[in-house]
């Protein structure tokens, strides 16, 4: 036999572009003698994370917390005033500009009113993350929310129902793909949110170990950092990608929300 | 007194920023008789769709009265039924849990509707079977094609038993094969269940083969300018439809509508 297995090429793609990526980046330091405190080759940053293992591990995991805690917390505040922006017409005109001045305020800018407020550390990471990801949240709950058919809501007032019965029999079941499909944005940012105060005002995490490794020109260290920030992104981008998935099955079969 | 009066209506929308709100229907008066099935037809934006919702208690007249069952209508009207040209089915819910929907919130069913659990589902599986629909009821709604979701939707208008059932250009969606299957199968409930029917359409074919009395509106703001009755004897058969007297009575909708819409 020639042949024995065929190869899924769309499954092995992402894997042989990331690898072509590192082989490619290699070759590039090796033929054009790139420094190695301007771009470090793959293989020198993959040593240095081996020799700062431990360190790279434990902030990893610091900056792991707290993304997730601003998450957590985005998801609580953001399905809570999502729901209420979405309840009713007049409050979604009321609260809608609202939302997007704040949203388009650059949140560095907020950092140092944080770090004012609870010093530097944690608190203001988490706070950082939360902020920044709550939005997209928000306006997807309410969106779905607002968007009821006018003839489903005939159907059930006709009836007799009650805003309360409109809303838990269609307008929140109807709201939940785009809440699911919100949060592996809301995820990313929340992560942005954390590293970006990490790298201002914080004692750990990578975001912190970056700027430090960075003071004493450990540029090695510096990419390691980045890669492992980007593998956790990836992480977690895919978590909620499949959380997604299972949660709203109905909404991809159907073709609702296209 | 008739089962549905419409006396004297008059209504004007909200006015949106600095326009005045659209004079939808005015004076409009309309009379359905108890048990029977009345077509409306009209130009497109005369204001049909306003008249089902002042007939359903979802909109209430700037001026004039709306009494239904005897009653003036001024909240919304649980004894009726309502299917739109869109079925809007949940795609959440199967198509019998979606048929069920009107149980779960309609008086006096929603306080027994945990109960009446197995009682409730065996309504939805005999009503369905009645339209064709037999054993599809645990599909999801995306499931089934345009003319059998829109079969589960006049289900679901009908499963609470309304005194009024109203259809807003229900079949307008329809390839003209499924929407004349269609036309036999609400006839046939009709024949069976006796519920008085107000059917808006623009189909005139529609209209003269469903109807006992077809109602013509003018142009915006809509008011009745011709009442018709027709008389052709029930039971109808589709190919009643090819007859003379059945496209003489088109013929001449078709004419009022012609001049209702200059
Ligand atoms: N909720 C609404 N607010 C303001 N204007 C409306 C509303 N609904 C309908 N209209 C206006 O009233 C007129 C009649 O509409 P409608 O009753 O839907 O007509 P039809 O069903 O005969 O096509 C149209 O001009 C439409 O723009
Ligand atoms: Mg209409």
């Amino acid at each position: 036999m020639t042949k024995t297995r065929s190869i899924d090429w769309i499954k092995a793609a992402p894997w042989l572009a990331t690898i072509g990526l590192f082989v490619i980046w290699e070759l590039a330091c090796l033929v054009f003698q790139i420094p190695w405190f301007i771009l470090p080759a793959p293989t020198r940053v993959a040593y240095a994370a081996w020799e700062f293992g431990p360190a790279l591990w434990n902030n990893s995991l610091q900056t792991l917390w707290t993304t997730l805690s601003g998450f957590a917390l985005a998801i609580v505040f953001g399905l809570f005033l999502g729901l209420f922006i979405g309840w009713d017409r007049r409050i979604y005109a009321a609260l809608y500009p609202l939302m997007i001045g704040f949203n388009s305020i650059p949140k560095v800018a907020v950092v140092p009113i944080l770090v004012l407020w609870f010093g530097t550390g944690w608190i203001p990471a988490v706070l950082t993350a939360f902020l920044i990801s709550f939005f997209p949240i928000v306006v997807n709950v309410a969106t779905g929310l607002a968007t009821i058919e006018p003839e489903m809501e005939d159907v059930l007032r006709a009836l007799g129902a009650k805003k309360l019965d409109i809303m838990t029999k269609v307008g929140i079941p109807r709201s939940m793909p785009y809440f699911f499909g919100s949060l592996k944005v809301a995820i990313t940012l929340a992560f942005i949110g954390s590293v970006l105060s990490e790298t201002i005002a914080a004692n750990s995490g990578v975001g912190h170990m970056m700027l430090t490794a960075q003071s004493n020109f450990e540029v090695p260290l510096v990419f390691a950092c980045l890669i492992a920030l980007a593998i956790e992104g990836i992480g977690m981008y895919a978590i909620m990608s499949w959380v997604e998935v299972r949660m709203t099955g109905w909404a991809h079969r159907s073709g609702f929300n296209r | 007194m008739s089962f549905v009066e419409i006396e004297n209506v008059s209504l004007r929308y909200k006015p949106q920023g600095d326009e005045e709100g659209t004079l939808a229907v005015e004076d409009l008066n309309l009379s359905v008789e108890k048990g029977s099935f009345v077509a409306v037809v009209g130009p497109s934006g005369c204001g049909k769709s306003s008249l089902m919702k002042l007939a359903t208690g979802l909109n209430f007249p700037t001026s004039g009265k709306v009494t239904v069952a005897g009653q003036d209508v001024h909240g919304p009207v649980s004894i009726t039924g309502m299917a739109f040209q869109n079925p809007v089915m949940l795609p959440w819910r199967l198509t019998r849990d979606n048929i069920m929907l009107p149980l779960e919130v309609v008086e006096p069913h929603r306080r027994t509707f945990r109960r009446d659990k197995a009682a409730n589902r065996e309504r939805v599986d005999a009503l369905l079977a009645s339209v064709g629909l037999e054993g599809q009821g645990s599909k999801y709604p995306w499931q089934l094609s345009g003319g059998m979701q829109q079969r589960a939707s006049l289900c679901r208008a009908l499963i609470h038993e309304p005194e009024l059932l109203m259809l807003d250009e229900p079949f307008g969606a329809l390839d003209a094969f499924t929407r004349e299957e269609l036309w036999q199968v609400i006839r046939d409930l009709h024949a069976e269940r006796k519920f008085t029917t107000i059917l808006v359409t623009h189909d005139l074919r529609e209209a003269v083969f469903l109807a006992d009395k077809v109602f013509v509106m003018s142009a915006r703001p809509g008011r009745v300018i011709v009442e018709r009755d027709v008389d052709l004897p029930r039971p109808r058969d589709i190919d009643l439809t090819y007859e003379k007297s059945f496209g003489d009575i088109v013929q001449e909708l078709r004419s009022h509508i012609a001049k209702a819409r200059e």
